[in-house]
């Protein structure tokens, strides 16, 4: 029988990408969050330059506001791949008074995660920073290129994009600027679950259903937690829940699920009519949050 | 899973962000919440039906216009494949958003407007996808609900549209017409009672028929080589792995293979993809060779079979589709960007525009703007390893990099 173990079109655009990437930029990075999303990039990563090492490092912006088991998860993941992992603190932007630390009922400490990927990036002259973004995730990311190109500010122009030709990624940049790079930019919420059930990849314990203390807020699930703010009368409940995106812990809202394996996780998906940025109340904020936060270098 | 890619075109108020809006409510791809986010502004607008472009239009410029201005691509799966649509922008100043888009499709759906029938921008909707080689192409009649689905009007466009199609360079392509109403959902994903007349498939039914092979591009194997594996270390000590995908046909372990430019031969090792070996490396596969010789071969040079070589030149004419606003003009210097490998190049003659709705060709011709389509001859410093476009999608086709800006400044095809 044939084997065709290896002509999933989705990942051979992947590990494509990762390779124009290594041979077209001289300091890339993988920017990675600890979320299934930057899992599947590492996973692909490792197929595109077997036997070698992957040949760049990855980066964690540290929000300070995490799940625990996010954190336990990523350093695991470095040492057993033998990666280097850079971190850096939003915490430490804080308090070099680059930014502004939110106040009142929705505070979030996501947005404030750009200018410290900005200040990384020019730390460490990356020119390229590769991203698990996806083009189905919101409207603003559908106009995405795979290559896309920042100026010397980090910032997205949308309307001034390289067109994209066949597969030909043209990452020629100059001095100070650097490229946003998607290499899972066509994959779906779904073709990335369906990849880490056929993969056997390990995600984070929160992306299957747990018991955790929660409570309701304008029809999401928010965790209860120091760093989320919680009024008097809003009950803490304890639910069944699993998360669906893994951001920050004050902007990630939960799912009520059962699934308590990567099966049942897959077939949810698979049924489910709520669409994954929906759990994101960072993207509730106003009909083109998103765009804006790209506009301004956002991930 | 089988994924296909379809490009879309249409003029700027044929509905065809609406199409696509119905495609994705009809296969309940729109989830609750965008669908409730389209409600909400459907009603705010005051319109007593459910706008669906509203799924599509992202930037808050097209939301303010209403009008779509550059690719956005689109995603619903069913049971059998997964489907990616480029949304591209009709009005004639975005060719260059056309020629993107389709370039990465194996079908396209054209709309037409039932009550205006076939225009100018028809011409180079079909034109574009026909230079391109897009092997299906769908003509979607729609508005039918606003000609009462009238036969007589869809028997009418369908025979325009074939005058067209005598015109055309690329005879192979296969067109299939449809009349549609995306508003009222009429024959895009179910069968329409309204069209008594019409025996044929509705939009999806035809899409998902669609056989993958036959829709693909097949030619001879190429193997541009993007990257050399060599990692190093005590197991692998004397591993050196040409990474790359594989275009056009299959390899083998055990082929004979030559490198270009150095001419030099080897055979096929080992084929990997990851840490697994296979015996054929599949068309579209991203894969690492091994070859049983040390012979030098670094990025940007080209692994093919022994006994079937392409054209290798210092020159070559393509067809070229301009996207700066900067003009081409002849003797100046461009990159070009021929799969992996980039050579510099010469303009060294622009023989004529070609006007893209079939009208002919303008010969008194010395620069290109943005949107032109000319055949134009180049001159490289360094010989390039290519096929005919019509051989050839991927190793016939090239982008052009403006030196100083570094954009994405054009597009080729060689002929």
């Amino acid at each position: 029988m044939k084997d065709t173990s290896h002509i999933n079109p989705l990942e051979n655009e992947a590990i494509y990408i990762f390779r124009e990437v290594a041979a077209q930029f001289e300091k890339p990075v993988l920017l990675f969050s600890g979320g299934k999303d930057s899992i599947t990039l590492v996973r692909l990563a490792q197929k595109a330059f077997w036997p070698a090492k992957i040949p760049f490092p990855l980066m964690h912006i540290d929000t300070g506001h995490n799940f625990p088991e996010t954190i336990e998860f990523r350093d695991r993941l470095v040492e057993e791949l033998g990666l280097e992992l850079i971190v850096r603190k939003v915490q430490d932007s804080i308090d070099a008074g680059k930014v502004k630390e939110e106040s009142g009922k929705y505070s979030s400490r996501n947005s404030l995660q750009t200018t410290t990927l900005l200040d990384a990036i020019e730390e460490f002259k990356f020119d390229a920073c590769i991203g698990g973004a996806r083009r189905d995730e919101e409207k603003a990311r559908a106009k995405e290129r795979i290559f896309s190109v920042r100026d010397d500010f980090g910032q997205w122009d949308e309307r001034n994009q390289r067109p994209e030709l066949f597969d030909m990624l043209n990452g020629q940049i100059e001095l100070g600027q650097n490229v946003r790079v998607f290499p899972i930019s066509n994959w779906t919420e779904l073709d990335v679950w369906s990849y880490i059930e056929k993969e056997g990849i390990e995600i984070p314990s929160i992306y299957f259903a747990h018991k955790r203390k929660v409570f309701l807020r304008d029809g999401l699930i928010w965790s209860h937690s120091d760093y989320v703010f919680q009024e008097e009368d809003e009950e803490v409940l304890e639910k069944m829940v699993r998360f669906r995106t893994v951001g920050d812990m004050s902007c990630t809202a939960a799912v009520f699920s059962d699934a308590v394996d990567i099966k049942s996780v897959v077939q949810e998906i698979r049924d489910s009519t709520i669409s994954e940025r929906g759990a994101r109340i960072d993207d509730k904020r106003s009909e083109a949050a998103m765009e804006k936060r790209k506009q301004q270098g956002y991930f | 899973m089988e994924v296909l890619k379809i490009a879309t075109a249409g003029s700027v108020d044929d509905g065809k962000s609406t199409l696509i809006g119905r495609l994705l409510y009809d296969t309940k791809s729109l989830t609750t919440d965008k669908l409730e986010a389209i409600e909400k502004t459907s009603k705010q607008k005051g319109y007593d039906y459910l706008d669906f472009s509203l799924a599509t239009d992202g930037l808050v410029a097209e939301r303010e216009q209403g009008i779509t201005i550059d690719v956005a691509h689109i995603y619903f799966a069913t049971k059998t494949k997964s489907y990616i649509i480029a949304d591209t922008p009709g009005h004639v100043e975005y060719t260059r958003n056309m020629v993107t888009g389709a370039s990465t499709s194996q079908a396209a759906i054209i709309l037409i407007d039932a009550r205006k029938g076939v225009i100018e921008q028809t011409n180079r909707h079909f034109f574009i996808n026909n230079l391109l080689r897009v092997k299906e192409v769908v003509v979607a009649i729609n508005k039918m609900d606003l000609v009462d689905f009238s036969e007589e009007k869809y028997h009418t466009i369908k025979a325009d549209f074939e005058q067209l199609m005598n015109k055309r360079d690329y005879e192979e392509q296969k067109i299939t017409f449809i009349p549609v109403s995306a508003l009222k959902g009429d024959n895009v994903v179910h069968q329409s009672k309204n069209t008594p007349w019409y025996n044929g498939e509705t939009l999806l039914e035809h899409l998902e028929g669609l056989d993958m092979a036959a829709v693909s591009n097949v030619g001879t194997p190429r193997f541009p080589v993007q990257y050399v594996v060599r990692p190093k270390t005590e197991e692998f000590h004397d591993f050196r792995g040409f990474a790359g995908k594989v275009y056009g046909g299959e390899l083998s372990v055990g082929d004979e293979v030559v490198a270009l430019p150095s001419q030099t031969r080897s055979k096929i090792k080992d084929i990997y993809f990851y840490d697994k070996k296979h015996q054929t490396a599949s068309r579209r596969s991203s894969v690492t060779i091994t070859l049983e010789d040390e012979i030098n071969v670094s990025r940007g040079d080209m692994l093919v079979k022994v006994d079937d070589l392409p054209t290798i030149e210092k020159q070559f004419t393509a067809t070229i589709s301009w996207m700066d606003s900067q003009r081409l003009a002849a003797g100046s210097k461009y990159v070009v960007q021929h799969g992996v490998n980039k050579v510099l190049a010469k303009v060294e003659t622009i023989h004529h525009k070609i006007n893209p709705d079939y009208s002919g060709v303008d010969r008194d011709t010395n620069d290109l703007g943005m949107n032109d389509i000319a055949q134009v001859t180049f001159k490289l410093n360094k010989p390039i390893f290519y096929d005919k476009f019509k051989e050839h999608r991927t190793n016939g086709s090239f982008i052009l990099i403006d030196t100083q800006s570094n954009s994405t400044v054009g597009a080729g095809f060689i002929q």
